[in-house]
């Protein structure tokens, strides 16, 4: 039946005003490939000035902050380290890590949920890269988007405090799946989460067929060995010629991209 | 969370082939989303009408194929379906195993809709309409 006038001629589709025929376009791209994009290129600009990018991963109030704080403390001396904070609402974290004599630059654009490598971007051309050896990003503190957004990184780090209870693995499997390292924080409220196990934690992550260290740690009490051999081990690897991103979860770099954007660099 | 925006994007890839192709509307956008995409579905057609307004994808239809979780076990050479909080090998329970599927985030297809005159027309059937 004609779709215009409703008359019953078989040929009469289409009549003598203009008409639309539809024609299927096949496209298969990503949906993030805007945002993946911009991620190598941020990879680049890291591994050109060699430096070492932790994004750091958590619920909000798992101690990233105070984490970074107690590794500024530790490291300050020996390595130049500098903090892209992602909390978009308030200068509190910054002013925190400026406290420890470090720069830090906050985003403050975008979407309150997660950051992009776009805004990691920005961020980056207001820091002096080619003269740092570790840089911080603390994400938003959240579960479910940050992990979604690749920011140039090396390594994923994700915060599970022990109030949040064990089985946030299998209740957040896209961000504990794409962990590199997993650090259960607060362990010095253990004494009285009798029903939190570190053992448990670590099973959890298996079961997502993520081979990531667990460690456990206290910010409070200044118990993070682990978390500092960790980061020494990556600088180290770092130095070593032919550097290859850290660990098998590393999401993929590819070939390293030429310089293809076109905006004025510092 | 961020489904608006990643639908914003979504009808900015549409649009983009659509005006490549001469094309002043979208009849039909299809998407395929894994499950261990971090994408929701259900955010995402909430969103598709506020984030489509007044662009060439206003009105379109917007289909999602969700796509399920699988893991390649090295061991037992098998892969399999499996929840997306339990990626170890269902069949030898081998736990290292390599994820083949569900983290998919892709625009697969879309359907345009071609103004043509009606001169065009009169020497080409419906069921001709080439479908590229
Ligand atoms: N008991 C105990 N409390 C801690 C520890 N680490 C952090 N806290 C407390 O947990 C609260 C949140 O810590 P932050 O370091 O601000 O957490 P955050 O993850 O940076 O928080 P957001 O950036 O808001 O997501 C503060 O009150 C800290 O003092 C710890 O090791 N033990
Ligand atoms: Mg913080
Ligand atoms: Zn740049
Ligand atoms: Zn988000
Ligand atoms: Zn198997």
């Amino acid at each position: 039946m004609c779709d215009t006038c409703g008359c019953a001629i078989p040929d009469h589709l289409y009549h003598a005003t203009n008409e639309q025929t539809v024609r299927t376009v096949e496209v298969l791209e990503g949906l993030k490939a805007h945002n993946d994009q911009t991620a190598r290129h941020n990879r680049h600009h890291f591994d050109a000035a060699g430096v070492l990018v932790i994004n750091l991963m958590s619920s909000p109030g798992a101690g990233k902050t105070s984490l970074l704080e107690a590794t500024i403390e530790a490291l300050k001396s020996r390595y130049r380290i500098a903090v892209i904070e992602g909390d978009l609402d308030t200068e509190n974290d910054a002013e925190r890590i400026r406290a420890k004599g470090v720069p830090a630059v906050q985003i403050t654009t975008g979407n309150a949920c997660h950051l992009d490598a776009d805004m990691v971007h920005q961020a980056v051309h207001a820091l002096p890269i080619k003269d740092l050896d570790i840089l911080f990003i603390e994400n938003v503190g959240n579960l479910v988007c940050p992990a979604s957004f690749d920011l140039g990184q090396h390594a994923n780090v994700t915060l599970l405090s022990t109030p949040e209870g064990d089985d946030k693995p299998l209740k957040y499997p896209v961000m504990f799946r794409i962990s590199d390292l997993v650090l259960i924080t607060k362990t010095d409220l253990l004494a009285v989460l009798d029903d939190f196990s570190c053992a448990a934690v670590a099973a959890h992550i298996r079961q997502l067929a993520n081979p990531a260290p667990v460690m456990a740690l206290s910010s409070r009490q200044g118990r993070i060995e682990p978390w500092l051999n960790w980061l020494e081990e990556q600088m180290m690897k770092r130095r070593t010629p032919h550097f290859t991103p850290v660990t098998a979860n590393a999401r993929p770099s590819g070939v390293m991209r030429p310089h293809v954007r076109t905006h004025a660099h510092v | 969370m961020h489904e608006l925006s990643l639908c914003q994007s979504l009808v900015r890839q549409a649009s983009r082939v659509a005006a490549e192709h001469g094309a002043r509307s979208i009849r039909r956008i299809s998407v395929r989303i894994g499950l261990l995409s971090g994408v929701e579905a259900d955010l995402m057609l909430h969103a598709f009408p506020f984030a489509s307004r007044g662009t060439a994808a206003e009105g379109a239809q917007l289909d999602m194929e969700l796509c399920p979780v699988r893991v390649y076990c090295p061991q037992c050479n098998r892969d399999s379906e499996v929840p997306s909080n339990h990626l170890n090998c269902p069949h030898c329970g081998y736990w290292q195993t390599h994820l083949s599927g569900g983290e998919e985030l892709l625009l697969a297809s879309i359907d345009l809709g071609i103004e043509t005159d009606a001169q065009t027309l009169t020497s080409s059937k419906p069921w001709e309409v080439p479908h590229v």
